[in-house]
């Protein structure tokens, strides 16, 4: 297409933002800023404790009957005003935002509540009792695979929801005549770029239209806006979709608001009233969204000189309970560069989605990308490693060559621009790596460890609405229809005092879209920045969108500003003719500038630009002939590159493909084996950059991000499936202590296809850093198998050798985990008293004793000779709960040996457990032996696992000491004896 | 994430305070700057009756030096105590602790006894006050009395504290001439809990280290001297001996590790800065 | 003072951003909300609601403490400060919001008025702090946006300016 001009006025100058007076003196709107109707209530969500179970009942009574309760509201409720969300593969499965006969996530919802505020909400949740029956969790998402796998969805019969295998050029004759074949097999872990403001949705019924009204702080894609619409069950001109002017940060996450802008809808349907949910944190940890975990095993053809010749991708993604929309995205999103910056011929891939107990997945910023340049830059720096080759060399020998753009990749991609080769060198002249090899060298000398580590990237942007589709088969597409393109809008307006607003589809969330639309525009008509205002957040009703408006996939500078421009341009064409009638002279003369239009010839014969912008409104009858009006100009722009994947599967998944190349020099700490970046340099090519200072915030804002997925950040689970990384304590995003200042570095080669030559930036860094990172870590070390997050204490399994024993041999460690993959506690104690054996054996089964002994009993009610119920309110510190409790004794040796077994289950959690309690006779009455294992689960095991283990080690310890004192305790016990007895200095 | 709801009580007196802690059966609980109550208040983790706001009375915002000892009310913030002028020099432990434990904006408001009474097994404070063989004041309505802060500290979030029992203040002894004393910690973030904090300090006793974050309360042992051929083998049984556990940010043996060379470079430090 | 029953709504007196204001709240009800809720006041943004990201932070008693972990009973007769605070004519910035405007130390702006209330505290506290000072009161904060550079940038700027205001002949 032809390039637009730019007079270079104000596009590329670091402009003061126009949103920052506001952000800056708390004025900011967002959506839990916004007012709302005097008669809106609160929404509370019932969560699932358990990873895998089904409901058996839900008894909602008592949270109805709460003071303040408008409505409660189940699974089914739910589901008898809506459809399932629509998958976008072809599978039997449903897919509902809250849980019907069964939960499949630690956090799923599973019953809501309608009050007048959060607190009493919140309150009535407490009262909701859920009967679930446990099922075995699938958490490791090649386990869900097996054949004795749990599955999740009995309509799918497997965990395995969609496989694909592609084949694109020769892949086995190169790999028949390579030199080498070198693989390697990653698994990268579960993150999330969770924003600081958590979703919030504020939602409207209007049973006269049967018309909702909703307002979230959802990010896009509007593509979403369909699947809302289907699932309410109304076209979407009755699902009214609006977003907040301020939004608190998304990279992605917010686009999985929008379950919950069901939820929301049907809770103010059947509430009778509007509802605004606000979700907390422990929420959003939980249950908002996530990145996909993948396994991948990567392997390479390789000629003796490190050139590669074919790629087998064989990637394994994990994306949760549920295929939400538009999972399975996170594996295409990448499918046309899956050769990244390297020009490959030939590449085979099998892609398969597999379903576990974990958060469904969604937008996450780098989206696939991680994954992918995880895997394939470890590979390229084995391959040098292995072949002796030198790691720039062989990235050098791969790189797509400057001559070759636009280059098609072999999956379908269309590389737009870029030069690669020369901004690597000069990002290694200008970021200093002879320094840094230096360095490395001198602290090798002394002993250190230091590692230098690389990575090549191509950043694509702009994603093609159809890419998705090349999870179908080419006749399943065929049949579904054709599905292409990438449409974004800008719309320019005009008011009666010549005034121009600016409105775009795009959504910011923190971005300064508005400032850099200002500066584009501006400069296009000739005005000072102040003279344009522009309005990001969208109205579905009003405004003109499409499915691809949003901020995601780094559209903003390609495709939205692109628009803008062409929409300033229409409009500065029409105003021209018309100043060219009141100047008496050409329109081709008339030039913009300091808010007139003027003669270029003679620049004193000039007119307003208000006045000429105004004659639209006030005396349309003046206006030359053929002119049409300048009251309103809307855009819509969608590159033709953009085109729907080939009969062979090739896709152009994005429009514009950004270069990174970065490095970086890390030092561990042998003793503590701490990650100190010590410098990191980053060289970016994002074509026509618009504003300089944003670009670098973007830069370094994903830099940060990906130091907290490389060194930090974690979703991890249990092997039960409890979830364990639920407070901002756990999940440990980078303080300003934990985030260094990386050296960033740009290349401009203007990208062909987009109007201002710009391309995404956005994203990069979450797919370059991590794996230049662990690059990094791995030439330290020596090691190839790294795994994120490359904490202190993984690092230094590959720093110590074998751990110096104690003295004297000691008991067994408590284990951690058990075999199930529950947080298991183990422990043993033993006490002395003076009642005889066959006293302390009627007193185990006593319920009279057993309430005295159990810790915080208010009632143990006998089922039958060897099965017991209790209530129990059981606490630790200030963390208190009242539980339900079920206890049966077994393997009954009279009076010798019993089994107690049982299970609690309460607000805080859910734990279960054996005992086996021995009692020898001696001289002075009895000895109680016991030992124990015991796992524990549900609330606190998110926001509080090593608090869970400490109490249930005194609970147990608590029961057993109540019972040698009740038998008349002889001597302190052996054992754990310390600790008890001090403990029970308490109780006296 | 909002709190259950309890009652309130924001008492003129210490009297007053007790006895509603002696009335409330258990239900009722101390609350001073909230910094680590309200998080569990917030998760309904904790869901007390009622609350003794105990942040007015003046008698318990006092830093006093009684002989040896700095005793610090249950009133007292963390930074108030962490602006004491002279706090370098008598306690200088709690001076090389202080920028260890939480933000700046958490000490503003979070109280020294708050943090003993917490009991968190990687907590700072509880740290400091075992190494340094300090004491905790408890008071009831009926009843006073001193406990070593070695047995004041049971379990994770354990304490000696009886129900109707608030601590009125804490003692640290202060330093001594011929004393050095060193703190080292590593956690996974600025601020966090420590994975593992090591407390030292040398004088003509000997050696002493007191470590947090291993086992479910802080431990202080005392240690042969570092040149002697008995040291490595005993630093080595104490870290064997804190039961350490895996979790999700540190694995045992690698707290095992951290007690071993911390706690040696702990008490190089202190041995080192005797003064 | 009466022991204030959990049911019933209570009067709490405080001072606001330099007027005194009366509020009746539940007891359990959390600064954060009080503020946000039924003052209004919403520049104070709730993060996490316990106590790790710093978007509540304000000023209690000029020193910088979170919203989210301070019962709006604990403040009965304190002076509380939140980021409305910060200019006294809302068309004109102070020194330290007009260095973060100028060096972009916000992206989305929901953890800037946490972060401007502590290095606010800061810079009055002590007019000489520099980096390693901004970067520890810093660290009580999470932001997602900007990596925190910019955000040192401007605290600095802001501090070198305060001084020179404060000693306009030096």
């Amino acid at each position: 297409m032809t390039r637009l001009e730019t007079a270079g006025a104000l596009i590329g100058r670091t402009v003061e933002r126009v949103e920052d007076a506001g952000l800056l003196t708390g004025r900011g709107r967002y959506i839990d800023d916004l007012p709302v109707r005097r008669d809106t209530a609160h929404l509370a969500i019932l969560r699932s404790p358990h990873g895998h179970a089904e409901i058996r009942a839900i008894d909602t009574t008592a949270a109805r009957a709460l003071p303040g309760v408008f409505t409660v509201l189940t699974g089914e409720d739910v589901a008898r005003l809506t459809r399932s969300m629509t998958v976008g593969v072809k599978a039997n499965v449903e897919c509902w935002p809250i849980a019907r006969d069964r939960v499949r996530y630690v956090g799923e919802p599973v019953a809501l509540v309608v009050a007048e505020n959060r607190y009493v909400a919140e309150d009535a949740l407490d009262l909701i009792e859920v009967d679930y029956a446990k099922l075995a969790a699938v958490v490791d998402p090649e386990k869900a695979l097996a054949a004795d796998a749990q599955v999740l969805h009995p309509s799918l019969g497997t965990n395995l929801i969609n496989e694909r295998i592609f084949r694109y050029g020769d892949p086995e004759a190169a790999l028949a005549t390579a030199a080498h074949r070198i693989s390697i097999r990653i698994a990268y872990p579960r993150n999330s770029c969770t924003p600081i403001e958590t979703y919030g949705v504020i939602a409207e019924y209007d049973p006269g239209e049967d018309a909702y009204d909703v307002t979230a702080n959802f990010q896009g894609p509007f593509s979403i806006h369909a699947v809302i619409s289907r699932a309410l069950n109304v076209p979407g001109n009755r699902m009214r979709l609006r977003t907040p002017p301020d939004s608190g940060g998304s990279f992605g996450i917010k686009q999985g608001v929008f379950p919950y802008v069901i939820l929301a809808a049907v809770a103010a349907r059947v509430a009778g009233r509007p509802v605004k949910w606000i979700e907390d944190r422990l929420e959003h940890l939980t249950a908002s969204v996530s990145a996909t975990n993948r396994v991948t095993a990567l392997e390479a053809a390789v000629a003796a000189d490190g050139r590669i010749t074919a790629l087998f991708w064989d990637q394994l993604e994990d994306c949760g309970a549920h295929l939400r929309a538009p999972e399975p995205a996170t594996l295409y999103r990448m499918h046309g560069n899956m050769t990244g910056a390297y020009a490959i011929e030939n590449v085979a891939i099998r892609n398969r989605v597999v379903l576990t107990n974990k958060t469904p997945t969604g937008l996450n910023r780098g989206f696939g990308g991680p994954q992918v340049y995880f895997a394939l830059e470890r590979l390229v720096h084995k391959i040098a490693v292995e072949l002796g080759l030198d790691r720039l060399d062989v990235i050098r020998r791969n790189l797509v060559p400057a001559d070759a753009f636009p280059y098609r990749t072999a999956t379908g991609g269309l590389l737009d621009s870029g030069d690669y080769r020369v901004a690597l060198d000069r990002a290694l002249g200008e970021g200093g790596l002879e320094a840094m090899r230096l360095r490395r060298d001198e602290a090798r000398a002394e002993g250190r460890l230091y590692g230098i580590g690389y990575a090549a990237v191509v950043e694509p942007s702009v994603s093609n609405m159809s890419y998705i589709t090349t999870v179908l088969t080419p006749e399943e597409r065929a049949k579904a229809g054709p599905k292409n393109g990438a449409q974004a809008v800008a719309t320019i307006a005009i008011d009666p005092l010549g005034s121009v607003t600016v409105k775009v589809a795009s959504v910011p969330q923190g971005q300064g879209h508005r400032t850099v639309l200002a500066q584009v525009v501006a400069e296009r008509l000739g005005l000072s920045l102040e003279a344009v205002r522009v309005n990001a957040e969208l109205d579905t009703a009003r405004d003109a969108w499409s499915i691809a408006s949003g901020n995601y996939a780094s559209r903003f500078a390609a495709a939205v500003a692109g628009a803008a421009a062409l929409a300033a341009d229409r409009i500065r064409d029409r105003l021209a003719a018309i100043a060219a009638a009141q100047l008496n002279v050409t329109a081709d003369s008339v030039d913009f500038g300091a808010g007139k239009l003027f003669d270029r010839n003679n620049p004193d014969n000039a007119v307003s630009f208000g006045r000429v912008a105004a004659a639209s409104h006030w005396a349309p009858g003046t206006l030359p002939d053929g002119t049409g009006q300048t009251i309103r100009e809307t855009v819509f722009w969608t590159p033709e590159q953009l085109e729907a994947p080939t009969a062979t599967d090739g896709i152009n998944s994005s429009l514009c493909h950004g270069f990174i190349f970065d490095f970086c020099g890390v030092e561990i700490d042998r003793t503590t084996g701490q990650v100190r970046i010590d410098r990191y340099v980053t060289m970016h090519d994002c074509g026509r950059i618009l504003h300089p200072g944003m670009v670098d915030g973007q830069v370094r804002g994903g830099f940060a991000q990906a130091v907290g997925a490389a060194l930090y950040e974690e979703y991890a689970y249990g092997g039960d499936g409890s979830f364990l990384t639920g407070t901002l304590a756990d999940y440990l995003i980078p303080t300003v202590m934990e985030t260094p200042e990386p050296l960033i570095l740009h290349h401009e080669t203007l990208s062909p296809f987009t109007p201002l030559g710009a391309k995404g930036v956005g994203e990069g860094n979450c797919m370059s850093t991590p794996v230049c990172i662990a690059n990094a870590v791995a030439d330290a070390l020596g090691v190839e198998d790294i795994q994120l997050p490359l904490s202190p204490s993984r690092v230094s399994e590959w720093l110590y050798g074998e751990e110096r024993p104690p003295s004297k041999p000691r008991d067994p460690t408590p284990a951690a985990t058990g075999a199930s993959g529950e947080r298991m506690l183990t422990g043993s104690g033993s006490a002395e008293v003076t009642a005889t054996r066959d006293s302390v054996w009627a007193m185990l089964l006593d319920p009279n004793t057993l309430k005295a002994i159990i810790p915080g009993a208010h009632e143990v009610r006998k089922v039958s000779d060897t099965h017991f119920r209790a209530e129990v309110t059981l606490g630790i510190g200030p963390v208190k709960g009242r539980y339900r409790a079920d206890i049966r004794l077994s393997d009954m040796v009279e009076p010798e040996a019993v089994t107690l077994s049982g299970g609690t289950e309460g607000a805080l959690g859910s734990g279960r457990g054996t005992g086996r309690v021995t009692l020898t006779e001696t001289t002075t009455g009895t000895r109680i032996d016991y030992r124990y294992e015991a796992a524990i689960g549900g609330k606190v095991a998110s926001v509080g696992g090593r608090l869970l283990d400490g109490a249930a080690r005194v609970v147990i310890g608590q029961f057993f000491q109540a019972l040698a004192r009740h038998a008349g305790s002889a001597s302190d016990a052996i054992g754990l004896k310390k600790r008890l007895s001090t403990l029970f200095r308490r109780r006296r | 994430m909002k709190p259950a709801s309890f009652d309130f009580l924001c008492p003129e007196t210490l009297e007053e305070a007790l006895a509603a802690l002696a009335e409330g059966g258990g239900e009722a609980r101390v609350i001073a700057g909230g910094q680590s109550l309200v998080p569990m208040l917030n998760m309904r983790l904790a869901r007390p009756g009622l609350l003794v706001d105990i942040m007015r009375l003046d008698p318990l915002r006092k830093i006093e030096t009684s002989g040896d000892e700095i005793v610090v009310g249950a009133g007292v913030r963390q930074a108030e105590l962490e602006a004491q002028p002279d706090l370098s020099q008598h306690l200088p432990l709690l001076a090389a602790a202080f920028p260890w434990l939480g933000h700046v904006q958490t000490r503003a408001r979070g109280t020294v006894c708050g943090s003993v009474a917490h009991a968190d097994p990687s907590a700072e404070l509880p740290l400091a006050l075992v190494t340094l063989g300090g004491t905790v004041s408890l008071r009831s309505r009926s009843r006073r009395r001193k406990v070593k802060a070695d047995d004041f500290f049971i379990g994770m979030m354990a304490t000696d504290l009886a129900e109707d029992e608030m601590i009125e203040s804490v003692h640290f002894p202060k330093a001594r001439p011929g004393w050095g004393c060193s703190f080292r910690e590593i956690g996974r973030r600025h601020g966090d809990f420590a994975i593992v904090a090591c407390a030292a300090i040398a004088d003509d006793d000997g050696l002493r280290l007191g470590i947090a974050g291993v086992d479910d309360r802080p431990r202080v042992c005392r240690l042969p001297a570092l040149d002697n051929d008995q040291f490595d083998d005993a630093i080595n049984d104490i870290a064997w001996s804190l039961n350490a556990r895996d979790d999700i940010h540190a694995s045992a043996r690698y707290r095992r590790e951290l007690v071993r060379s911390l706690g040696r470079e702990a008490l190089k430090e202190a041995s080192r800065c005797r003064t | 003072m009466p022991h204030l029953n959990a049911a019933q709504r209570h009067l709490v007196h405080f001072t606001l951003n330099g007027r005194m204001v009366r509020a009746e709240v539940e007891n359990r009800m959390l600064l954060s909300d009080l503020l946000r809720h039924e003052i209004g006041l919403t520049g104070t943004h709730v993060g996490c609601e316990h106590g790790v990201c710093g978007a509540c932070t304000v000023q209690i008693d000029g020193k910088p403490a979170r919203a989210c972990l301070t019962l709006a009973q604990q403040i009965r007769g304190s002076n509380i400060r939140t980021v409305e605070a910060l200019v006294t004519d809302p068309a004109v910035l102070s020194p330290l919001q007009a260095a973060f405007r100028h060096h972009h130390g916000l992206q989305c702006g929901f953890c800037t008025p946490g972060i401007l209330m502590s290095l606010d505290a800061l810079l009055r506290e002590r007019p000489d702090a520099g980096r390693k000072e901004i970067r520890e009161h810093l660290s009580g904060h999470l932001c997602r946006c900007t990596g925190y550079a910019t955000i040192i940038e401007a605290a600095l700027d802001a501090a070198e300016e305060q001084r020179k205001e404060e000693t306009p002949n030096a």
